[in-house]
């Protein structure tokens, strides 16, 4: 396929998530609808001694991993990333219309951007204790492909045989956001047709444990995990860790249209920049100004203007950024108080889900532009008076609410200091 | 007196209790079940069950813990058939 002059429009056509209120799409759809939390207190944590007890982690019975991995693939398999971004990746797919059929064509029209942090941390401990033990012949031959970063993508691309670019990208929290605008020019400037785009992340204490010595995981509310993760609240106390995939199958609309396939929304454009840890910005701190630019310049890139905003899925972990990312989106849109678009975290009810936070959220905000509501922040009947300074509290709406969406603006941000965002729109001809 | 019960064990099995239990070994990693029917002492592991070359070094390690046997690289390098690799058995289980 030879780079089109004319940039195409880009559609979404199957979405798949795997989040710790949720597994598969109706339930997760069902859950945010109802604002049902996925936070549970993990004993494993308290007994190594984390301050933060409850994290979001998905659950999956032992015969439905059967249903996406075979028997073979399951032997000495132990790499939740791998497995939650394959079940994700696979229900895209199928939703979008394709079969998954162990010898298909192979198809070169389509590839794999899904992102994640780490790969298989549970399998790279396994095969440190085994090194170290002078045991190295043990690893067999299970240990490299759910250790390496793009083992994820390599798992994807070979069950689902797809032929154009294959791979894994990593920046932090923005990781799944950055997996879409990634597919999304590439199917833009006419080098795919379609692109499984995505992230996950691990359900593992050895994944959550920097984050809790960084004394940024909330750890006041062990006793009490549902109320645990409260970003935008006066009472918030830091992010609760969480775990997943989601994943959202990108298509040209005109490949989307020749199929006949469901569209879900459109991708409009978007933005991804970084503050290059200068002007307050640091290794795990955002520089302000290049947030706000990238927000511009999504909208710019969209062709769309602030005031045509009507909701906003937000990053909002819970720590004490939240209020700071608020000032940004008031500053970068120039809309405040009442004037301000719909506002809410789904972290409030899977809690941060890291590397595949980006990717479960564009999950959830594509969801609310099919069926038309916004969905609850759960947690957040406090609103912290520096939020509530900047914008109307009738903005972070507590109860789902059903509203005409035309334009959602979604974003990311990540340490390294680097951004990410979205412009999906509902679609019409 | 566990090891030396094990090893009286061991030494009296014979070719066919060893390829029974090497049939139970590969049968996770076969991909031509036709092949896999038809085993016998000159199955080619690659050739005629289509098994993942990356697979070869999982079996060795299951052939280890089934038999209780270690098997050295140059060894290994031979496990490619029924024949060959029951023949390793034999020798690694009789040293």
């Amino acid at each position: 396929m030879k780079s089109a002059e004319v940039k195409k429009r880009v559609v979404i056509t199957g979405l798949g998530v795997v989040a710790p209120n949720g597994v598969g799409l109706p339930a997760f759809t069902n859950a945010i609808k109802k604002g049902v939390s996925g936070i549970t207190y993990h004993q494993n944590l308290k007994d190594k001694g984390f301050s933060c007890c409850i994290g979001g982690v998905p659950t999956i019975l032992e015969e439905k991993k059967l249903e996406y991995l075979t028997p073979l693939q399951l032997r000495g398999f132990n790499s939740t990333s791998i497995l939650y971004g394959c079940m994700a990746g696979i229900d895209a797919w199928k939703d979008a219309g394709f079969s998954v059929k162990e010898h298909s064509e192979l198809d070169y029209d389509s590839g794999i951007i899904f992102g994640t942090g780490t790969s298989g941390i549970e399998k790279l401990r396994e095969a440190i204790y085994k090194i170290d033990d002078q045991n190295v012949r043990r690893l067999g031959s299970t240990s490299v492909v759910q250790t390496m970063a793009s083992g994820i993508s390599a798992y994807l691309g070979g069950i689902l045989g797809l032929g154009n670019q294959v791979t894994t990208n990593s920046s932090a929290c923005t990781t799944g956001t950055e997996a879409l605008l990634l597919g999304f020019e590439r199917i833009k400037n006419g080098k795919a047709k379609r692109m499984l785009v995505g992230s996950s992340s691990d359900s593992s204490l050895y994944t959550w444990g920097g984050f809790d010595a960084m004394r940024v995981m909330s750890y006041k509310h062990n006793k009490t995990p549902e109320k645990g993760s409260r970003p935008m609240s006066a009472s918030a106390s830091g992010f609760v860790p969480g775990s997943g995939a989601g994943a959202l199958v990108l298509e040209s609309l005109e490949s989307a249209l020749e199929r006949n396939a469901t569209i879900y929304a459109e991708v409009l454009g978007g933005n991804i920049n970084s503050g290059g840890q200068r002007n307050g910005g640091t290794l795990t701190a955002p520089n302000s100004e290049a947030v706000q630019k990238c927000i511009a310049e999504a909208l710019l890139d969209s062709g769309v203007s602030s005031l045509e905003i009507d909701v906003i899925n937000g990053h909002l972990t819970a720590t004490s950024k939240d209020s700071l990312e608020i000032e940004n989106w008031t500053k970068a849109l120039q809309r405040s108080g009442t004037n301000f678009p719909y506002i809410n975290s789904l972290k409030s009810m899977v809690g941060h889900c890291l590397a595949a936070s980006g990717a479960i959220e564009c999950v959830a905000s594509v969801v609310q532009i099919k069926e038309q509501f916004v969905f609850p922040n759960i947690n957040c009947d406090d609103v912290h008076p520096e939020v509530s300074a900047l914008i109307s509290k009738d903005k972070i709406p507590t109860q789902m609410i059903d509203k005409n969406i035309t334009i959602l603006a979604k974003a990311s941000f990540g340490f390294g200091d680097v951004n990410g965002c979205i412009l999906f729109k509902k679609y019409s001809d | 007196m566990g090891v030396y019960s094990l090893k009286n064990i061991q030494i009296n099995m014979t070719k066919e209790d060893i390829i029974s239990k090497l049939t139970t070994i590969v049968k996770p990693y076969v991909q031509n079940e036709e092949g896999f029917k038809n085993l016998n002492e000159n199955t080619d592991f690659i050739n005629d069950l289509e098994i993942n070359s990356a697979n070869l070094v999982d079996i060795i390690l299951d052939v280890e813990d089934e038999f209780n046997i270690e098997i050295d690289n140059d060894s290994m390098e031979k496990m490619l058939s029924v024949k060959a690799t029951v023949e390793v058995i034999q020798t690694k289980m009789n040293a």
